[in-house]
């Protein structure tokens, strides 16, 4: 971006293609913004001369003089007050990542796996879960976390199969974050060595960026919407660690090809688990059911594990205690 | 994507900071934001004027350097520039590529009174 009169450059694509913007300023110095890769910044002067630069350092307008110093606003505007600068280099999304990794920290203690399931809208999440949690019955618990910009229909008909739910209603918000996931676990206390099933907001994008706490990211995309989503909507596939190609069993009526979609979700994500399923038709539901088994047996695990660590250390430090008694 | 709630952590990055730093007006603020990162540069810009009034970095100036995008070819075994997720490996051609940076979203640096 021009640094002084605020214009963007290379932002907003049209039809995949970046525009280019020759500008005039108010004292008639053209600028033509070319920014590069490496950040290179031509100009061309009202005066003709044309050059390129880094965009470290800094020049005059008259080409008189050049600061290689980082000048307080990085502009080239002569007589700017240098102000203190200071350094923060921190992430933008901290505070939800710290939130998630609290939530992380409180499944492992517990033996809880969590997923957090991700779709657009209609790719039949709501439906899979109910399927899911009726052949889990008898099996192990599960609890669900449910996240709708506004409505409690999901939750209610979560819990008609007998399940925990809670219902987050994010209002105008288009993805669930780390902090109201830790208030909903606060809620609904799910028990120890369960499934925990977080469904996010359907919305293909913005849930993406947000770590929950959750073990893995669960994509489902159906057949009735088209091959090329893990390609419109890469970030998302690129989250997940497992895709769910849901509605399999109205293939015969539609011209979807099965193929060619997992080979761009492969593009976008390598090493993306493709299950093909079906809710309605039971198709696929035995291996999905086997993956949630699976990780939910590595979560109890691990918490077993540390379990015996602290009985071990505490073992120690009473015979350490004993020791120093007698 | 969800600038909105990005905007939202920078100026929360940027409250937490203003009693440690001492400052009480933020002048320009500089973000890192990588191509990968899903970040929609224009939208940030919008999302942080609107969150930003009645802060103290309200009229800041915001800065966004934006990093490139580099991915891991597992054919090649070694770190080639990648435009997009989707994009192949620009050496072998092949899609067998992690991505390895550009998905920064971070505040790197403020211009303080």
């Amino acid at each position: 971006m021009c640094t002084v009169c605020g214009c963007g450059q290379g932002e907003t694509r049209i039809e995949g293609e970046a525009h280019e913007y020759p500008h005039v300023h108010e004292d008639g110095t053209v600028h033509s913004h070319a920014h590069s890769h490496e950040g290179e910044h031509f100009h061309v002067h009202a005066d003709g001369t044309a050059h390129s630069h880094g965009g470290d350092y800094l020049h005059g307008r008259d080409g008189k003089y050049l600061n290689f110093g980082q000048g307080a606003a990085r502009a080239h505007v002569p007589g700017m007050s240098q102000a203190r600068m200071v350094q923060i280099e921190q992430d933008i999304l901290s505070k939800n990542d710290a939130y998630a990794a609290e939530n992380r920290r409180r499944f492992q203690e517990r033996g809880i796996f969590a997923v957090n399931l991700v779709s657009s809208p209609g790719s039949g999440k709501t439906t899979l879960l109910v399927h899911t949690i009726n052949a889990l019955q008898g099996r192990f618990p599960v609890a669900v976390v449910e996240g709708d910009q506004q409505t409690s229909n999901d939750a209610d008909r979560i819990r008609a199969t007998g399940a925990p739910a809670l219902q987050i209603n994010t209002g105008k918000g288009c993805h669930l974050d780390a902090h109201m996931v830790g208030h909903a676990l606060e809620r609904l206390d799910p028990a120890d060595d369960s499934l925990l099933m977080i469904e996010n907001v359907g919305n293909l994008v913005c849930p993406a960026a947000f770590d929950l706490g959750e073990a893995h990211k669960v994509a489902i995309l159906s057949v009735t919407e088209g091959e090329d989503k893990p390609l419109k909507y890469p970030d998302m596939f690129a989250a997940a660690d497992v895709m769910l190609l849901n509605k399999v069993d109205l293939l015969p009526h539609l011209q979807f090809n099965v193929p060619l979609c997992i080979e761009y979700a492969r593009r976008v994500n390598p090493n993306l688990r493709v299950i093909l399923v079906s809710a309605l038709s039971g198709e696929g539901m035995e291996e999905w059911l086997a993956w949630l088994e699976a990780g939910l047996t590595a979560a109890r695990s691990r918490r077993e594990e540390t379990v015996a660590q602290l009985k071990q250390r505490i073992a120690v430090l009473e015979a350490e205690l004993a020791r120093l008694k007698g | 994507m969800h600038e909105m709630s990005l905007a939202e952590g920078v100026l929360q990055v940027i409250e937490d900071y203003a009693e440690k730093e001492g400052y009480s007006r933020v002048k320009t603020v500089w973000l890192e934001i990588g191509r990968l990162s899903g970040v929609e540069v224009e939208a940030m810009r919008f999302c942080f004027d609107a969150v930003t009034r009645g802060s103290l970095a309200e009229g800041a100036a915001l800065e966004i350097v934006e990093t490139e995008g580099q991915g891991w070819c597992l054919v090649c075994g070694k770190t080639v520039p990648l435009a997009a997720r989707y994009e192949p490996c620009p050496e072998c051609g092949d899609f067998q590529v992690q991505v390895a940076g550009g998905t920064e979203m971070r505040v790197k640096e403020l211009e303080v009174e």
